[in-house]
């Protein structure tokens, strides 16, 4: 990674709007647009992207699936600025994995020069947990393993999927319609009563006695572990 | 979405390696509801997951032509499960497939897509459709050929355990299903001697079709592990009550439940009543599909919590559909059973001719016909056509001259299939009907 070419980002979409253009130009960055991961895969220099600008506006969740693409390669982490649109701000909760920093559009270029020098300056920072653990819940973001008071839980990858994002979050309510748009991201069969039947799955391998860590919240939704309120 | 396989895929192919699994079974289902299976080594795992596994479809009964014999399975990577009973040596986990052709077009003759392709028209309107169905099955002593089935606890079998061996047996498949992801809701002993019911959770029909074949297949092994046989036989023994497998069906959309409105003295929606009126109306010409053995209609007779009448009512256990009464008024919990079908049925195909009848008549706006919560089984026949209530076939004969008929299973299942299961099951009622049985012996042999 030291030998990551200090100034080449990866910038999505393609083609970036004018105004990007001209500052990343004006800042003295090399830069390369691209439509999609695979093409971000396929030029990406020999040391890895500097940093990746990726623009939220026209199509949040191809930006957002652009996001996930980056961070789930295993090797060459690239840190990833996005600009938003104030009136977006509400997409960037529970999405802090997905992004290290954020400017706001219309940005201002001495802002967005100013945030992309700290981004590419602090890129060895960016770490991922390992480890996620609650109680005897063990999640190895790494291997995808999970495992409860010592015993490997098989779980399906939606199922997997549903208890990090849970776990990552212990104590915090969260509505059926926000996991699934946070965890699955896409429709399938099931519609938004999915998320209760993976929770009952989730409980159900749990076991009996476990299954209250995933506690139903009457008419909101579900929390992971013991609320902060009452803790 | 691509991404989001990809991710599966890693996933897979990662948890293997960690597990220490040494064979993955590809699962799939034929046409009259038997699970198949390939193993392949987990080195062959990510080629499959990519790009399918070939295999001969002419070898599946029912699948290929033999001049179109090559087909392909592409596992299905949400389906990956560790399974629990596998041998301590070796670790082993299953994965469901879709068998496509060879230019990756979804293959007609495969159940899987076929509920796949009813699924995506109702997603098209808006609904997505949810089932949770009651299972009973019955234990015996390993079958030898020619005897009666002996039930595990009327003495004999184990003498000393009794009735505790299969209630032990239930509790077992239940951990054991659990650890698979399969959710109970209720168990117990059923009113027949070692018949069992285990209901499970609602979820969405694809799952649950996934579901009803792991599930059939955990009881028995979990059975067999203990030297007994677990049969989902519709009507085993004589004289006393079937298996059946009721259906509680519902639609969502979005997160509410759109069989549910609060003004309705019912609390049914409009979309709940033609959804019945649509069952209702079609349920004689899909029961082939729902009940497709010769032995499932010694089981659609009077007098064993069977039903026989297409009718529906709220507490009436004698009609074709019940609505029960939600817990507690929960609306997500609004839903009709549907109590004909039975456990050896294949649920892809049942599922799919259910929905297409229910969404049938969503689509027309069929009328419910009134409320019949009188026990039909003391009324006479007049007095039923006089309320418009109609019987289910009678045989496997009946319902397939009904099905042949019928356009809407017809389009349900697709022309494969329909021609298939349609030829297949005259073989069977000819099979049968040539037999002299013991009934006509006994009966006719020294009177005549």
């Amino acid at each position: 990674m030291s030998s990551a070419s200090p100034d080449f980002l990866v910038v999505w979409p393609d083609p970036p709007a004018a105004d990007l253009a001209r500052t990343l130009d004006l800042a003295g960055y090399r830069w390369k647009a691209v439509a999609s991961p695979d093409e971000a895969l396929e030029h990406e220099p020999a040391g890895g992207w500097a940093g990746a600008v990726v623009t939220c506006d026209q199509n949040p969740e191809g930006a957002w699936a652009f996001c996930r693409a980056l961070r789930r390669r295993d090797a060459l982490p690239c840190p990833i600025l996005l600009l938003i649109s104030g009136a977006e701000l509400g997409q960037l909760e529970m999405r802090d994995d997905a992004f290290d920093d954020f400017c706001l559009t219309p940005f201002h270029p001495r802002e967005l020069e100013a945030r992309l020098r700290h981004l590419t300056f602090s890129e060895g920072a960016v770490t991922r947990a390992e480890l996620i653990e609650y109680g005897g819940l063990v999640l190895n973001l790494e291997t995808y393993q999970a495992t409860f008071e010592g015993h490997s839980l098989d779980l399906t990858f939606m199922e997997y999927e549903l208890l990090k994002f849970l776990a990552q979050n212990p104590g915090k309510v969260f509505t059926r319609e926000m996991l699934l748009s946070r965890v699955w991201g896409y429709e399938y069969y099931g519609g938004a009563r999915t998320v209760d039947v993976h929770i009952r799955r989730l409980r159900a391998k749990l076991g009996e006695e476990h299954a209250n860590l995933i506690q139903t919240v009457r008419s909101v939704g579900y929390r992971f572990g013991q609320s902060r309120w009452n803790g | 979405m691509l991404e989001q396989q990809e991710q599966q895929r890693d996933y897979v192919l990662r948890t293997v390696e960690e597990r220490g699994v040494r064979l993955v079974r590809l699962w799939f289902t034929d046409i009259l509801g038997n699970l198949k299976s390939f193993a392949i080594s987990p080195a062959e795992l990510e080629n499959a997951l990519i790009d399918g596994m070939t295999f001969d479809g002419s070898s599946i009964e029912g699948f290929s032509r033999v001049q179109e014999a090559d087909v392909l399975a592409i596992p299905d990577p949400n389906t990956f499960e560790v399974l629990p009973w596998a041998d301590p040596k070796g670790t082993e986990a299953r994965v469901f497939c879709n068998i496509h052709n060879l230019d990756v077009t979804p293959f007609n003759g495969d159940p899987r897509q076929v509920l796949r392709r009813n699924l995506d028209a109702a997603v098209e309107k808006g609904f997505s459709f949810y089932v949770a169905p009651d299972i009973e099955y019955f234990y015996f002593a390993p079958p030898k050929p020619g005897e009666t089935p002996q039930p595990l606890d009327e003495g004999g079998f184990f003498d000393l355990t009794t009735s505790d061996m299969s209630t032990s047996l239930r509790k077992e498949t239940i951990r054991t299903l659990e650890t698979m992801g399969i959710p109970v809701e209720y168990s117990f002993h059923e009113d027949a001697p070692s018949q069992h019911e285990i209901d499970l959770r609602h979820t969405d029909a694809l799952t649950m079709a996934d579901s009803v074949m792991t599930f059939r297949l955990a009881v028995k092994e979990v059975a067999a592990a203990h030297g007994v046989h677990a049969t989902f036989m519709p009507k085993p023994l004589e004289g006393v009550q079937g298996s059946g497998m009721h259906l509680h069906l519902s639609l969502f959309r979005g997160s509410d439940n759109a069989f549910y409105d609060e003004s309705d003295p019912y609390n049914l929606s409009t979309t709940a009543k033609s959804f019945m009126a649509g069952l209702l109306r079609h349920a004689a010409e899909i029961t082939a599909v729902t009940n497709q053995t010769v032995n499932s209609y010694k089981r659609l007779v009077p007098g064993f919590e069977a039903p026989v009448h297409i009718s529906w009512a709220r507490n009436n256990r004698s009609g074709l559909i019940r609505v029960p009464v939600p817990k507690k008024g929960n609306p997500l919990a609004t839903r009709i059973e549907y109590r004909s079908p039975d456990p050896a049925a294949n649920p892809y195909l049942a599922f799919s001719v259910l929905l297409a009848a229910g969404m049938k008549g969503i689509a027309e706006g069929y009328e419910l016909p009134v409320e019949a919560d009188a026990n039909l089984f003391e009324m006479d026949d007049t007095a039923l056509t006089k309320l418009g209530i109609g019987q289910l076939p009678q045989s496997l004969s009946d319902a397939l001259n009904l099905m042949e008929r019928s356009e809407l299973v017809h389009d349900a299942l697709g022309e494969h299939i329909f021609e298939w299961f349609l030829r297949n099951k005259r073989n069977e009622w000819r099979g049968y009907k040539t037999q002299v049985t013991p009934f006509e012996v006994n009966r006719y042999l020294r009177s005549l």
